[in-house]
């Protein structure tokens, strides 16, 4: 076991035991133990950054399922490491918080549970270098944020919440799945490393673009791209620190990772930067415009979350033209936007981590978070409104603090690119700084809103009477611990450029050799020049707009309801619940000759047809064998029974004639000297006939079955069709030769297995992975009976 | 499984039982040899025990036999899969299954196997899973 799994499976293993030993726990302690999780593994990680940082990777080999090239290989390079230690960091400040946050009467078991679940599969995804093992962790971050998201699951809309973001993201990860196989069937290999070692084989295979047109897919409904972003707001019914966590700081940058990790593989194709670059800019441009008018502080934070992300996500795709032009003097500017992008990515994490702690701060002393009843609310906690006052600062760009150093670096990248003349960029290309600066002046105008709106002006009455103070000083911990980063970011920001950003650019282009040119010096300060005169601009801009806001609001009103992508999704869901239900419906009906039918049929074309198409029904009529008298009996009595079963009227004629159909099968295998078989028939047929006497009372009259006389035809040929391909079948067995025969494996049962009873061996030893199966399956069989019969008996008490 | 002037029937099932509880036990020691196995040992005690739930009524019977079937089910498979799982505790593949001679004190040389875990705990799922769906069935008035 190395580190590296220990990591990833530490939280995990915690997170099992914590159902079985939460009742020794006092609801105090609990969270305190689950915050030395992330505290120690954070703590563990960052003795990872020197030996990184200089060049060093980490990466071990276990093998799970060679044969299908699947192995849990870890890897710890540059980038999952910024990763891996957001993960961490973030978490273990995230779980402080909730601490004081939750209130002790949630079942905070199951909160920390599948927090630390979470945590543990998020750094399954960054650590994994086996697709297949990213994929499981990529789904186990879904399946754990939707059971966050349903925390509170005695509301509607927590439950509507997670339900869409599963469905969203699930989806994404499906087609990513068919983009990681597609990658595979390319390369040959299940190692991302491998096949960025081989991009030329990959890249000049047809499978190339589709394969990345899906695992985009995945990328952007897991990271809230355009038009996948409406699973992100609804998510906010969350607890606030599971807001705070997974849908800003962490799983949403998942798909960021994906991008950045997949980069040296598509990187350089003219799809991979305009659809990274395009839907990041539009979801830039939709989630800032969007967040102005919505009056609920975590909805703001959700649209510019989206927003945020569609920045990041454009950096990259103007990072990936570096690699189209490979590695040369002029292309390393390029680079600087997958630096910008890594960047922003440390630097959204604190502001928004803080920006959603206060957020819940004010929810959770106020006990509103509705912009409209909120109001002056400065003079009544201080140090929550300098921590919004930081956060916002810095999410539109202000100095000083570290979102002005990313914008700054986001402005230069979009200037630099509109600047190029591939990819059609010198038609297009002006677009990109024009719709990131009016992205800006949005993101301006919501972040004035969360400061003025939340803590300015005045106090309303109705929340004036609830006596408002500041809050107790661990709940203000986490936040202020954020904020002073973000300061310190801004006035030394090359500490983090050296140490993290410089390995994951390596990891991002390990193409390009020279490692110093791909980390540029961070400065505050460039001298009066575009971006500077742009930041103006959107400050002055955004300014002007605010004060004017009632005049143009009414532009939201514009898009008529209808054509919301919200409505859209709801009527997709509805239709296809409507339809799936119509069809299962239609067959479903409660009719077991029907069942029959559906069977029976399926066994004719399957069966029948494998024998008419293969040509196998060759057999010898006589054969050389002699029927006795004995078996003629037999013959005549089975044949006897099954014939009268059809014209019984009496339920219990019925019964007994079949156990006679029954006994007499088990005569025959006593006649052809199968001992085992005949014992076995013997008694399930007793069983069945006592299980048949002691259901009786429940069952039903025979009715004479009214239907037309075409629909009882078909069924005499069905069964007369059946009848014969199983008679067919088995005369022509005996002279099958498609397959060689399986009984020379059994020859040597004796000394292979130490039984002399063949029938036992198979059982037991040759084939005993069927028998376990069928023994746990006769047991679920035995449940299903047992639960449908006592439920029935609960809801009949009921009534 | 009311209580009716069943004398006969009640006479008679005191001795049949004890004779198919002894050919189940039979069956299931005597499966790795000649016919027989946990299956088909499991199905005869199982409709062994079924019997005696007919003849008398269910409550006589619990008293003097206060197993829950579910739970003995469950240790069936229990005992399937965990003699599948312990052959991985020896470093040797999954579902592995070994036998010897042993001596054993007034019983002589006797061969032992792993398959009669693995069969035992088919037969007491077979029995569990039988003995409840019959019971529920037959409590569901």
């Amino acid at each position: 076991m190395t580190i590296e799994i220990a990591i990833i499976l530490f939280p995990i293993i915690v997170a099992a035991l914590i159902p079985i030993f939460y009742r020794r726990l006092s609801k105090n302690v609990i969270g305190w133990v689950v915050f030395f999780i992330p505290l120690s593994l954070f703590i563990l990680l960052t003795t990872f950054i020197p030996r990184i940082s200089s060049g060093e990777i980490f990466s071990h080999t276990y093998e799970w399922i060679p044969s299908l090239n699947i192995n849990f290989t870890t890897y710890i390079d540059g980038l999952s490491l910024i990763f891996s230690l957001l993960i961490t960091g973030i978490g273990a400040l995230v779980v402080f918080y909730s601490i004081f946050y939750l209130s002790k009467k949630e079942s905070l078991h199951h909160f920390y549970c599948y927090l630390l679940l979470f945590m543990g599969a998020m750094l399954g995804v960054v650590f994994s270098d086996n697709l297949m093992v990213l994929y499981a962790f990529w789904e186990l971050t879904s399946v754990s944020s939707f059971l966050l998201i349903a925390f509170w699951h005695h509301r509607k809309a927590s439950r509507a919440g997670a339900r869409k973001s599963m469905t969203i993201t699930v989806s994404g990860g499906i087609a990513m799945l068919v983009g990681f196989l597609m990658l595979y069937a390319m390369s040959g290999t299940m190692s991302i490393r491998e096949i960025i070692a081989n991009v030329s084989v990959v890249s000049e295979h047809f499978l190339f673009i589709p394969a990345l047109i899906l695992v985009l897919l995945g990328a952007f409904t897991k990271s809230a791209q355009f038009p996948f972003h409406i699973w992100l707001p609804d998510a906010m019914e969350a607890p606030t620190p599971v807001s705070a966590y997974l849908h800003s700081a962490t799983m949403v940058k998942a798909g960021i990772y994906l991008v950045a990790r997949f980069t040296p593989v598509f990187g350089g194709e003219i799809i991979w930067f305009w659809a990274i670059c395009g839907v990041g800019l539009l979801t830039l441009f939709w989630g800032s415009f969007n967040a102005v008018r919505q009056t609920d502080l975590k909805a703001i934070l959700a649209f510019s979350t989206v927003s945020q992300l569609g920045l990041i996500m454009s950096l990259l795709g103007i990072g990936s033209v570096a690699l189209y032009f490979g590695y040369t003097k002029e292309s390393i500017v390029y680079t600087q936007a997958t630096f910008a992008a890594i960047f922003h990515l440390i630097n959204h994490s604190t502001f928004k981590g803080a920006l959603f702690m206060m957020v819940g701060i004010v929810d959770h002393e106020v006990g509103t978070r509705d912009i409209r009843r909120l109001g002056g609310l400065m003079s009544f906690m201080p140090v929550t409104f300098s921590i919004a006052l930081i956060g916002a600062f810095s999410m539109a760009g202000l100095p000083p603090f570290n979102g002005f150093l990313s914008k700054e670096m986001f402005f230069t990248a979009a200037l630099k690119v509109s600047a190029l003349d591939i990819f059609s960029l010198d038609s297009l290309g002006i677009v990109i700084p024009i719709v990131a600066w009016v992205a800006s002046i949005f993101t301006f105008i919501y972040c004035l809103i969360i400061v003025i709106r939340t803590f300015t002006g005045k106090v309303k009455p109705d929340i004036q009477e609830k006596g408002l103070h500041e809050a107790p000083i661990g709940m203000l911990l986490s936040p202020i611990i954020l904020v002073s980063l973000v300061i310190l970011i801004f006035f030394f920001p090359n500490i983090i450029g050296n140490y993290l950003l410089k390995p994951a650019m390596m990891s991002v282009y390990p193409t390009f050799l020279s490692v110093e040119e791909l980390t540029p010096k961070i400065y505050a300060w460039h001298g009066f020049n575009a971006e500077l005169m742009m930041t103006l601009g959107v400050v002055l801009f955004g300014l002007v707009l605010y004060k004017l806001m009632k005049y143009w609001i009414r532009v939201y009103k514009w898009i008529p309801q209808k054509l919301t992508l919200n409505s859209m999704y709801e009527g997709l869901i509805t239709k296809s619940e409507n339809l799936s239900g119509k069809i299962t419906n239609g067959y479903m009906n409660g009719n077991l000759t029907n069942y029959f039918v559906y069977i029976y049929v399926c066994f004719v074309v399957i069966v029948a047809g494998y024998f008419v198409t293969s040509d196998a029904f060759m057999w010898n009529p006589i054969g050389g064998s002699k029927v006795d008298h004995f078996e003629l009996i037999l013959i005549f009595v089975v044949m006897f029974s099954a014939i009268a079963l059809i014209f019984v009227r009496s339920r219990i004629t019925t019964v007994l004639i079949n156990g006679v159909l029954g006994y007499s099968v088990a005569f025959f295998f006593v006649t052809f000297r199968a001992p085992d078989l005949a014992l076995t028939q013997l008694v399930v047929e007793s069983v069945t006939t006592a299980l048949f006497l002691i259901c009786f009372k429940f069952l039903p009259e025979i009715n004479k079955e009214k239907s037309t006389r075409m629909w009882k035809f078909s069924k005499g040929a069905l069964s007369i069709l059946v009848g014969s391909t199983v008679t067919i079948v088995g005369l022509a067995v005996v002279n099958y030769d498609k397959f060689s025969a399986i009984s020379t494996y059994f020859e040597d049962a004796y000394n292979l297995a130490g039984g002399k009873n063949i029938v036992n061996t198979i059982l037991g030893d040759f084939r005993a992975f069927d028998t376990m199966l069928e023994v746990v399956v006769l047991f679920i069989a035995g449940l299903g009976i047992y639960a449908l019969i006592k439920l029935k008996a609960r809801e009949g008490e009921d009534k | 499984m009311k209580n009716s002037n069943d004398v006969i029937l009640r006479t008679v099932v005191k001795g049949v039982v004890l004779i198919i509880l002894t050919l189940g036990v039979y069956l299931f020691f005597s499966g790795h040899n000649a016919p027989g196995g946990g299956f088909i040992g499991g199905l005869v005690l199982g409709s062994a025990i079924v019997l005696l739930y007919i003849t008398y009524d269910i409550e006589t019977i619990q008293k003097k036999m206060p197993f829950d079937f579910k739970k003995v089910a469950a240790l069936g498979v229990l005992l399937t899969t965990g003699t599948a799982m312990g052959s991985l505790y020896f470093d040797v593949p999954f579902l592995s299954q070994t036998d010897g001679y042993f001596h054993i004190p007034f019983l002589g040389e006797k061969h032992l196997t792993t398959v009669t875990i693995f069969e035992a705990g088919v037969a007491l799922t077979v029995i569990g899973t039988l003995v409840t769906i019959i019971l529920s069935i037959s409590e569901d008035d």
